[in-house]
């Protein structure tokens, strides 16, 4: 029973939560990682990509529950979600006619487009806060949990209660469907199949007949796609602050370079993997352990690594790790 | 239009933006040699920063967007050195705190000479991780005790070790002490980035540009948590300064007649006279690093760097070792910013780690590298004065633009309260605007190298 409780205790506080985080981080990294693989460059405006298709949300959400128009008991953003989705393609690929397009042309080097996606970034923060502010919102609507703690304990009879939020749920099943999705795509089409051709050689995708220009506004719109989910999903789950986008770009980066630069596959392993180290180090183990060890043995602090503060450290430094020992990080990604 | 008259040209300029904030209340331009004075000061600091950063990328190619972190640590610099050490908070726990830091740089330098030394396989991985598993322990037992003990002295109004200031309660008269603390913020900053190079450089610039961005965030994580070390989010108020107070120059009889002999009210006359100090102490600063680097450009080891950061490869075959000497120019740029930094927390006169935002503390300086002409010093410097210009102005621009463009609509209309909402956030669109048309239309910035 003690077990039980345990187990109960580590599920509400760390594997559930994990698990939406590391499909959060998962989906933003499949972005960054997409980029790194067709554009050849680390794209610094993501975090700001996804807080612009996450506002365009948030207004449409907002005008569909002026019409009266919900989702039922699901959160009403997700009928807003493919609408929104379209609009920041539109943005990303203007962005791209107008500011990528020109040095890619002219073959510059990869920082230099790290330049230009900093100018990028500032611009689409800037629209950001002109077009929603910079205030703390919360847009999650419909029912709030699958399970309560208090329908987990009567159930199961056990002390320790476990709630999975709705929006957690739909985390997992949404990153699912649209990672399902995108390697349907990648390895079924012929526009899937061309694309991952760009990315292994240029050159050969080229004298093969492959539009380049075709491959890129492809990638843009899947980039923006998963950029404005991501989004979404992230700030269903906790709420929308335009400057907390900007900060997720650092275990976002963390995540693509973990699992490896330019592998999809990666990008959703590094996701998880920096998701739930985030997560371990910075919980305080007290009330799992005490369940498990005898009495006399309860451990007198909180047993918590490091304050949940550190958590960019943690994620930082597992960075760190893999760039030293592992440079194309876990799943072998592209150069170094 | 040659290149001198060019440049000629561009200074003037970038001198009217300043003096017309000054003088004339015509447009936007404020008409307060107050403002002026104030944005000066911190267009001066702006300057030094963007030097440093471009030492680093215009130099070297190097590319760093964790300034953030290094301004902060010079921020920190000044708080050690210049704040009195809090009464008894090094016999409360100090020296634990010490000790116990001390016993983590020893596991770290265990494990990575074990690693070194060890011979290849499953033992030495497993003993490496034994030993960082135990010294993390022993360090948080240790650190967590004498934190806890300098944390409890008086919260309210200290809880933390304080500087080295010998003063006690008269800390203020040593106010000179900041001027040394600068130099020391600059050594802080070279440190963290001695620790960031070895680990970062030599691998790919995106990985430099990640890491560092990484390192930013921590440094100033561990500057809002750590409140023995500079009361986190509590801030450091009331630094010493260099310069004398306002209300003591009001005080005195010999300024208050002095100012009469300027024709000033000495209330305005005080705050002019500690504005125009600080300006001239930052500029004496930004002067001598200025030759310096000037000095450093145009030395055999300045062409080296710069055949280095056009041609890696053919640079390696001439026998220069490339990654040493980006560490050396990494250290020196990042220090550069640290000595920026503490200015910057030396004219606030007080340390908010709260307040540090890589929009303002690293991107905006590299607009500024950008703008102005990466690998040419006056070009980075003019580059800071003109975008700290614009940084400010930006906001009154913003509302000037709001009334013309609504002025036709009556106050309630929906589209001057939108336009007058968004004027504030016309900064980081304009900023990012900036950019890329200088990137896209002259990519050598205003002031080119030569």
């Amino acid at each position: 029973m003690d077990f039980l409780n345990a187990l109960a205790a580590l599920a509400n506080y760390v594997i559930v939560p994990g698990i939406a985080y590391g499909a959060q981080l998962a989906l933003g990294a499949l972005g960054v990682t997409l980029i790194y693989g067709i554009l050849r460059f680390s794209n610094f405006a993501h975090g700001d990509t996804m807080a612009f298709g996450t506002a365009m949300t948030i207004i449409l959400t907002n005008g569909l529950l002026a019409l009266g128009i919900t989702f039922g008991p699901l959160p009403t953003a997700l009928l807003a979600l493919p609408f929104a989705i379209i609009l920041t393609c539109v943005l990303v690929l203007v962005t791209d006619r107008f500011v990528y397009r020109f040095y890619r042309k002219q073959k510059a080097a990869p920082v230099i487009l790290v330049i230009v996606s900093m100018g990028v970034m500032f611009i689409m923060n800037g629209i950001v806060r002109f077009t929603i502010g910079v205030r703390d919102i919360r847009f999650a609507d419909g029912e709030r949990f699958i399970i309560n703690v208090r329908t987990f304990k009567e159930v199961t009879g056990l002390d320790e209660g476990l709630a999975i939020k709705t929006t957690q749920g739909i985390t997992v099943v949404v990153a699912v469907i649209a990672v399902a999705l995108l390697f349907w795509f990648l390895n079924k089409t012929r526009t899937g199949k061309s694309m991952r051709a760009f990315s292994d050689n240029e050159d050969l995708a080229l004298l093969s007949g492959i539009n380049p220009e075709k491959v890129v506004m492809v990638t843009w719109m899947i980039v923006a796609a998963l950029a404005t989910t991501a989004g979404v999903l992230y700030g269903l789950d906790k709420s929308f602050k335009a400057f907390t986008y900007f900060q997720l770009l650092l275990p976002i980066f963390a995540s693509a370079v973990v699992g490896g630069l330019g592998n999809p596959l990666g990008a959703i392993g590094g996701g998880f993997v920096i998701a739930f180290s985030e997560v371990t180090i910075t919980y305080a183990f007290k009330k799992v352990i005490g369940y498990i060890v005898p009495e006399a043995w309860e451990p007198e602090g909180l047993v918590q690594l490091l304050s949940t503060d550190y958590k960019f450290a943690v994620s930082f430094a597992i960075l760190i790790i893999v760039l030293l020992f592992k440079p194309t990080g876990l799943f072998k990604g592209q150069s170094v | 239009m040659t290149l001198s008259m060019r440049n000629t040209f561009l200074v003037v300029f970038v001198a009217a933006l300043y003096i017309l904030e000054g003088s004339t209340t015509f447009w936007i331009f404020s008409g307060s040699w107050d403002s002026a004075l104030k944005m000066l000061n911190f267009a001066l600091i702006s300057a030094i920063m963007a030097l440093g950063v471009n030492l680093q990328w215009g130099f070297a190619g190097l590319f760093n967007i964790g300034i953030m972190g290094f301004v902060a640590l010079g921020g920190l610099a000044t708080v050690l050195i210049s704040m009195p050490s809090t009464p008894g908070a090094w016999s409360a726990g100090g020296w634990q705190i010490l000790f116990g830091l001390l016993l983590g740089a020893a596991t770290v330098i265990g494990a990575v000479l074990m690693l070194r030394w060890l011979p290849k396989g499953r033992m030495r991985v497993l003993m490496t991780i034994a030993l960082l598993v135990l010294g993390f322990f022993a360090f948080r037992a240790v650190f967590d005790g004498g934190v806890a003990k300098v944390e409890d002295i008086n919260p309210a109004l200290t809880g933390y070790l304080g500087g080295l200031n010998w003063g006690g309660e008269n800390y203020k008269d040593y106010g000179w002490l900041t001027v040394v603390a600068w130099p020391v913020g600059g050594v802080l900053a070279a440190g963290a980035a001695w620790i960031i190079g070895k680990t970062a450089l030599g691998l790919r610039s995106d990985y430099l540009a990640i890491a560092t961005l990484g390192i930013a965030e921590i440094i100033i994580a561990v500057m809002k948590n750590e409140d023995w070390l500079g009361r986190g989010v509590k801030n450091v108020v009331g630094l010493p300064r260099p310069v004398p107070y306002e209300i003591e120059l009001q005080a005195d009889p010999t300024f208050i007649e002095k100012a009469a002999g300027w024709g000033l009210d000495p209330v305005i006359a005080s705050t002019l006279y500690t504005k125009v100090g600080y300006a001239l102490l930052f500029t004496v600063f930004l002067v001598v690093l200025l030759w310096l680097a000037q000095r450093a450009l145009q030395s055999p080891w300045g062409r080296m760097m710069r055949a280095i950061r056009d041609n890696e490869v053919a640079a390696e075959a001439m026998g220069k070792n490339v990654t040493a000497r980006h560490l050396q120019i990494f250290i020196l740029g990042s220090a550069i910013c640290g000595i920026a930094g503490a200015m910057m927390t030396t004219l606030d006169g007080q340390l908010t780690p709260g307040t540090y935002q890589p929009l303002r503390f690293t991107f905006l300086i590299w607009v500024m590298v950008i703008v102005g002409g990466s690998g040419n010093n006056f070009g980075a410097i003019l580059g800071g004065f003109l975008i700290w210009w614009l940084w400010v102005m930006v906001e009154p621009l913003g509302q000037w633009i709001a009334q013309v463009t609504t002025s036709g609509f009556d106050p309630d209309h929906w589209f001057r309260v939108r336009m007058e909402d968004a004027a504030a956030h016309f900064r980081l669109f304009t900023m990012g605007l900036v950019l890329l048309l200088v990137l896209r239309f002259s990519p050598r910035g205003l002031m080119p190298e030569r």
